[in-house]
């Protein structure tokens, strides 16, 4: 440090100024990251049903293969309808929210088990208690395709007309419920 | 009590850290010789407070404590020993205090085998790792405590996620952790030649293992995550461009950069301030892998669980240590004296486009993996870059790469005539081209990258060969600097011959079996001969069986499984594997198909060992040339 060596220019100055740019906007797109990192929707694609018809469906019962039933069965009022399945974990976590919310008979709660074995549905079921109107198995994942499910649980507000007005994907929480579900259906019932 | 005392250790550790920072960098600008001479036995007490506590949570495992949080959380009393020992770090807070054990270690290492080294430099060095540990041990004593309670304690936990109760997945998070954390050492060296105001050869010689050995151990920790996802995730694939992997992936790459540009600067002093910027660049990119994976900014099969709180934290201090660094850099580094000049025909010049080249791959793959986040934040819709991207780009930037690597050692430094290594290389370019043809009519399916597979392969070993053979003409030693360059370029064409001829001549069949039928894929014939019941320590599992014969002969009985873990979840899948030096076998289990029959996988894997061993014989490589005597003399010749 005694004797520096002679000076030399600097670094260009468009390279520092491209530099600290490129630093800041990475910084920022973090800063984006993580903020959005918290928001329940972040991997949610927009559903492109949102609006439109609930896609058709005729699937069996699963307490009952015999028994088919479809979309058209549920017409006349609205329903919630929520996809999930026994090995999904996070079906497990909000469980306990939505027998809260069945439990307040709102709407009718459909439960659309996606994949899974029947004899690991039904007990399933038996463990955690059955909040559901009806379930229906679709076991090849015929139908979820149509309802453009990416995984489980996805929960979809379903009104009276047979239009999806609503989307969630991820466990509900009592917090989405409060935010989000309750408000959508405030305004379905103001309108009926 | 214990869980209290192993906060407690943690928060010491803490303000042991801030010792070890502030005294010593404030000493080594002011010319305190007592100030500096607190690094030393601070670091140590570091590694034993840190140690202290890491070892009180695996207490807590082992004894199952599930009054602590952190314990209840990530394991139950079913979960057998091995596993409880390796679920001290399945998770985040457990990971991070791995992260920190790793860190004291480097730290102390560097304070046990500095001796050599002026005071102020290693007053400097383990200052500037000190401040990374504060960084890190505040973030997690305030927000990722692993000794929080959980009051009232439950009855039992709720279970390591089954992916990771494997023996494999065991070592692999502490050998990458060694690795990333190792990248400190070049980093704080550089930071401290930065805050002196130039570069002494002599330093930098002493740091060059340690850059070595910090690629070597994250390489193998790469190569563990990579056998891990192939054989645990049961796709059959071994690398997927996930983020996670990418987060890995980048400091290794610029590493490798590193690598080549320390040595270039320590032997002609040539392109120091681009060395600096690179140690730099490795270490940051380490830390932007560790919030990729911890932040939840992407998502990704094996990160951990998203909180923005401690996003927000490791973020501010990433941009602290990242944006600091970088302000010095540019502040200082045009200060740095210049190398001696070199021609455009030299090894100097060979090693910038080596340099030049894997930096790019690295930029290719921070774009590849930050472009969703960027999508989304303009509004441009959710996308995802996947391996066609990555794929394409990586092998326009890798092929200039293979195809320089002979060149390299035959080159000689500062000035050489290009045409006597193009001379020298020219018949064994023809030889591989025509082991690349043979190859191309030989290959049952997938010529096109059978032949360029072999081609790189062959070129790469032959080239290496050639300057083995030039060097034992002319009676030259084999320093282990050498011998590890020798190895781990090898080891390149050995990962060249994995990865493009399992890609072109892998072949996978989805079939339905009932027990007693077969199916031929290739040579190769399976015998499906049913599924029975079997019941594990904390899981039950479906279990297939199924011969497998080769040429007739039989090869293997394969188990494939799917497990339900007893604590709930998904059902995990693990693929019966028979390895083999020229082909895996691959079984998997799918669904039941009703009359006994069953959906199957049957993969063969040709040269799928190759990657891996290959990533081996680069760590060893890199291993054998960290062990050069060379590096530790650095007394004798300083005076």
């Amino acid at each position: 440090m005694s004797t520096p060596p002679p000076r030399r220019p600097g670094l260009p100055p468009v390279a520092i100024v491209i530099g600290a740019l490129f630093f800041i906007g990475l910084v920022g797109l973090m800063l984006y990251g993580v903020v959005r990192s918290g928001a329940s929707d972040r991997d949610v694609l927009p559903s492109a049903l949102i609006g439109k018809p609930a896609p058709e469906f005729v699937l069996p019962v699963l307490h009952d293969p015999s028994v088919q039933f479809g979309a058209a069965d549920l017409r006349g009022a609205p329903y919630l309808i929520n996809v999930w399945g026994s090995w999904c974990a996070a079906c497990r976590d909000e469980h306990p929210v939505l027998t809260a919310f069945a439990q307040t008979k709102r709407v009718r709660v459909v439960g659309y088990n996606w994949r899974d074995e029947p004899e690991d549905a039904l007990r399933w079921l038996d463990r955690y208690g059955n909040p559901f109107f009806v379930v229906v198995a679709d076991k090849e994942g015929r139908y979820a395709l149509d309802w453009g499910v990416a995984g489980a649980p996805e929960s979809f507000l379903v009104d009276a007309q047979g239009q999806v007005r609503w989307k969630f994907t991820g466990p509900l929480t009592d917090e989405v419920v409060k935010t989000q579900l309750l408000p959508v259906l405030d305004t379905l019932e103001r309108a009926q | 009590m214990l869980p209290e005392l192993g906060q407690i250790l943690l928060v010491l550790a803490l303000l042991v850290a801030i010792l070890q920072s502030v005294l010593p960098l404030a000493g080594a600008q002011r010319g305190n010789a007592a100030w500096m001479a607190v690094a030393r036995p601070a670091s140590y007490a570091q590694l034993v407070l840190v140690a202290g506590a890491f070892a009180l949570l695996t207490w807590a495992f082992v004894a199952q404590d599930f009054s602590v949080r952190y314990v209840a959380e990530n394991s139950n009393s079913l979960l057998p020993m091995e596993f409880r020992f390796m679920a001290v770090w399945g998770s985040h807070e457990g990971s991070l205090l791995l992260w920190v054990l790793m860190l004291t270690v480097w730290s102390a290492a560097v304070a046990l085998y500095s001796r050599a080294l002026p005071e102020t430099v290693v007053a400097r060095v383990l200052g500037v790792i000190g401040l990374v540990s504060i960084c890190f041990l505040s973030f997690m004593v305030f927000t990722s405590n692993p000794f929080d309670r959980l009051l009232p304690a439950p009855a039992e936990g709720r279970d390591l996620n089954p992916l990771l109760q494997d023996r494999g997945m065991m070592i692999h998070p502490p050998m990458l952790y060694v690795g990333y954390i190792g990248f400190v050492v070049p980093f704080a060296f550089a930071i401290a030649a930065l805050l002196d105001g130039h570069i002494d050869v002599r330093w930098l010689r002493w740091s060059r293992p340690w850059t070595n050995i910090a690629w070597a151990f994250l390489t193998v920790g790469i190569l563990l995550g990579s056998w891990w996802a192939y054989y645990e995730l049961g796709w059959g694939g071994w690398w997927f461009w996930d983020p996670v992997e990418n987060a890995s992936f980048m400091p290794w790459l610029v590493g490798a950069a590193l690598i080549h540009s320390q040595a270039a600067t320590e032997k002609r002093g040539s392109f120091n301030s681009w060395t600096l910027l690179l140690a730099i660049a490795a270490f940051s990119l380490s830390l932007l892998g560790a919030f990729l994976v911890r932040s939840g900014v992407l998502t990704s099969v094996h990160s951990f669980a998203a909180d923005p709180a401690r996003g927000l934290f490791i973020l501010a201090f990433l941009a602290l240590v990242i944006g600091g660094s970088l302000l010095l850099y540019v502040l200082r580094a045009p200060r740095l004296e210049d190398g001696r000049p070199f021609a455009g025909a030299s090894r100097e010049t060979l090693l910038l486009l080596n340099n030049l080249l894997l930096t790019a791959a690295c930029a290719m793959v921070l774009l590849g993996t930050l472009y969703p986040l960027l999508a989304d934040a303009l509004g441009l819709g959710k996308v995802s870059v996947g391996p066609p991207y990555f794929g394409l780009m990586f092998v326009l930037l890798m092929a200039p790469l293979v195809a320089l690597i002979p060149f390299g050692p035959l080159t000689k430094w500062q000035r050489d005539n290009l045409g006597k290594p193009l001379k020298m290389l020219l018949p064994w370019a023809g030889l591989a081209l025509v082991l690349a043809a043979i190859a191309y009519f030989m290959a049952p399916q997938g010529r096109l990258k059978t032949a360029a597979g072999v081609l790189a392969a062959a070129w790469v070993t032959l080239g290496t060969l050639r300057f083995i053979w030039t060097r034992v003409r002319a009676n030259g030693r084999f320093t282990p600097e050498m011998t590890g360059m020798i190895i781990a370029h090898l080891g390149v064409a050995v990962f060249l011959v994995g990865a493009l001829l399992v890609e072109a001549q892998n072949v996978l069949r989805e079939v339905a079996m009932k027990p007693g039928q077969t199916v031929e894929v290739g040579a190769y014939r399976f015998e499906f001969q049913g599924v029975d019941e079997k019941e594990g320590p904390n899981y039950l599992s479906d279990r297939g069986h199924v011969q497998v014969f080769h040429n007739d002969r039989p090869l293997a009985l394969l188990h494939p499984e799917k497990r339900a873990y007893a604590s709930g979840g998904q059902v995990m899948t693990d693929a019966g594997i028979h390895a083999g030096v020229f082909a895996d076998v691959l079984v998997s289990l799918g669904e039941p198909l009703g009359d006994d029959a069953w959906a199957l996988r049957l993969h063969v894997k040709p040269f799928v060992r190759w990657v891996w061993a290959g990533a081996l014989l680069m760590a060893l490589g890199g291993l054998v040339t960290a062990g050069d005597r060379r590096f530790r003399r650095v007394r004798e010749k300083s005076e």
